[in-house]
């Protein structure tokens, strides 16, 4: 094992084997793929509620304003589609055997790592569109207020598995302010 | 004292004057409306009786909530209720005590009361506050449960009891009164009301009524910045840190004092900020960050935002001092510098960035015009963030913020190269998981 990740570029440090980096770790999991569709769905109703609000203009007989609105609809919806997919694949998290790893975000990528013995509390939500497609977001709480470790449309029977490892990790590994 | 069985004691009540002191203002008001009125002004009997009756329904008020006021010790909690109709339980784990501070305004020292006020930690950041105590019950009960405290963790041993009183207080710094107030006209508040000042003198030499306009129309800026003036000189008057077996015991205050004694370990972060106009001096200030100081309801974005200040202004050596005792295990020597293309994108904080760091503890440096370095201990680390904007992908740049449980010390390993930062991210996460380990 240890060999393995020492070909894969690990490197000895404090005297166990340890990634160069957290990119190079395998095992990183990927939010439902239904989040996706989810987020599509999103996107192409705001475009239509722009599209509505443009053909009412141009009915109301401002016509070259409700052409220009239905336009940047359209611009719009096809501009931000374009990056849901890329978006979609940034996200990713790994439950490592102390810690939690979440990466996200294309323009500015983040990379956050909590450790279990850190976190407060996990909470899992679900918007009525998420539930609609069974999908839900898992967050955890640390005391600082900067943390960011949120994980959204995992399925729901994963966001039940994932709260419950996190608590009982966390609940091992509790460490005092 | 020292069985660990749980201790109930009998429920007690507030000092009888809280609400007094708890009006503050509104008390005082209310003494320069009615005195006189009831004491001289007798023309008008019905006017009288209503003042009486004012009176009298507010200081029913104050003893009903006096009344249903109490608190006790349950063990290792603090718990205090309050409440008529919606009665309020709260329940204050000592094991997580942060620190405690006895706080005594202008109003409660002229009475003899004084205000402890228990930070406890969590995300919450939930203060538990007994308003008010008398006077002398105060330091004997924030010793009690200070000992409570460190009973409550166990891991945390307490020192043998030193020979002499005088022992326990070891004095590491003073704040000389001349040099609080020069570094408050060197501020950022200082320079501009000396400027406003210089200004108004000026008007009013050529028209005494613009003058006069002048202050009308901008009342209300200049009452805040003397508030905020008088405030920070209030604070910072007398100001002493001293070492005491109970951790550090801050002290200060010219009409409102303060004392606060932040339970050893309990520090989360430590930030050293020189503003350009000291610089000339070598002076520096030193804050300290702890558990529970996020903003809160009713809580001013000023108030929230201040730190506790180890040293309000003091010079480096002084500084130096004081953070030996606060982190013995820090980084000493230069900080690595950032790699020279970062200057194309911050070309302000170029020459100030830099970090370098122990096992145990990362120091930072930044700051466009005012110098800040941030001292984070591993082990109290709750978050780790490597974070690459557009920018910084450009120059193949990335940065690491340490998340701390203050809050307001942002410690980031900025603008470093994207190799290092994420090789330094991999290596501090596993110093941290040994720190922690070790605490």
């Amino acid at each position: 094992m240890a060999a393995a990740r020492m070909a894969r570029g690990g490197r000895a440090y404090s005297g166990r084997v340890i990634p160069q980096s957290f990119d190079s770790v395998d095992g990183w999991r990927t939010p439902s793929p239904r989040l996706l569709t989810l987020r599509r769905l999103e996107v192409v109703g705001t475009a239509l509620v722009l599209a509505i609000v443009g053909g009412v203009i141009a009915a109301l007989g401002a016509v070259v304003w409700g052409l220009a609105v239905l336009a940047t609809a359209a611009v719009l919806g096809v501009l931000v589609e374009r990056t849901l997919k890329q978006r979609f694949s940034a996200w990713g998290y790994l439950e490592r055997a102390d810690d939690l790893l979440v990466r996200r975000g294309v323009l500015f990528s983040r990379l956050s790592v909590v450790p279990y013995g850190r976190m407060q509390f996990v909470d899992v939500t679900a918007g009525p569109l998420e539930r609609s497609f069974g999908l839900a977001t898992v967050r955890l709480h640390t005391a600082a207020a900067a943390s960011d470790a949120r994980i959204p449309g995992l399925d729901r029977t994963e966001a039940a598995r994932v709260r419950d490892q996190l608590a009982e990790l966390g609940e091992a590994h509790l460490a005092g302010l | 004292m020292t069985t660990t069985t749980p201790q109930q004691q009998d429920w007690q009540r507030l000092h009888p004057l809280s609400a007094v002191v708890r009006g503050g203002k509104l008390t005082i008001a209310l003494a320069v409306v009615l005195v006189p009125s009831i004491l001289l002004g007798r023309e008008n009997a019905s006017h009288g009786l209503w003042d009486l009756g004012a009176v009298a329904i507010l200081t029913t008020l104050a003893f009903i909530s006096w009344l249903v006021t109490r608190w006790r010790l349950d063990g290792d909690d603090l718990q205090i209720e309050t409440g008529l109709i919606r009665r309020h339980s709260e329940r204050y784990p000592l094991s997580q005590l942060q620190a405690i501070d006895i706080v005594r305004p202008g109003l409660a020292r002229m009475i003899g009361v004084a205000e402890l006020r228990l930070r406890i930690g969590g995300s919450t950041g939930a203060h538990a506050r007994l308003a008010y105590l008398s006077e002398r019950d105060a330091v004997p009960l924030r010793d009690q449960l200070l000992d409570l405290a460190s009973q409550a963790r166990r891991d945390e041993p307490r020192a043998p009891e030193p020979a002499t009183a005088a022992a326990e207080h070891l004095l590491l710094a003073e704040l000389p009164t001349g040099r609080l107030v020069v570094s408050m006209l060197l501020s950022g508040v200082g320079i501009v009301a000396v400027l406003v000042a210089v200004a108004l003198i000026a008007t009013a030499a050529v028209s005494t009524r613009a003058a006069v306009a002048a202050i009308s129309i901008a009342g209300v800026w200049i009452l805040t910045a003397g508030q905020l003036v008088w405030h920070r000189f209030n604070q910072g008057y007398r100001f002493s840190v001293s070492d005491t077996p109970d951790g550090l015991l801050l002290h200060g205050g010219l009409v409102a004092l303060t004392t606060e004694t932040i339970r050893p370990g309990r520090v989360q972060a430590v930030r050293m900020v020189e503003p350009l106009f000291w610089r000339p001096f070598g002076w520096c200030r030193l804050e300290l960050d702890v558990a529970g100081r996020q903003k809160r309801k009713g809580e001013g974005r000023e108030a929230g935002r201040r730190l506790r200040a180890a040293l309000p202004v003091g010079t480096h050596q002084l500084a130096e001092e004081l953070l030996d005792r606060l982190l013995p295990d820090r980084p000493r020597g230069a900080l690595e510098p950032p790699p020279p293309r970062v200057r194309w994108k911050s070309p302000l904080r170029y020459r100030k960035l830099g970090w370098s760091r122990t096992r145990t503890c990362v120091v930072t440096r930044s700051g466009r015009f005012r110098r800040v370095t941030c001292w984070v201990p591993l082990g109290k680390v709750q978050s780790f963030r490597e974070v690459q904007g557009p920018v910084q992908r450009l120059l193949d740049l990335a940065s690491v913020h340490l998340d701390t449980a203050g809050g307001n010390v942002h410690a980031i390993l900025r603008d470093r190269a994207a190799l290092e930062a994420s090789s330094a991210l991999v290596e501090l996460v596993d110093d941290a998981r040994a720190a922690r380990a070790a605490a």
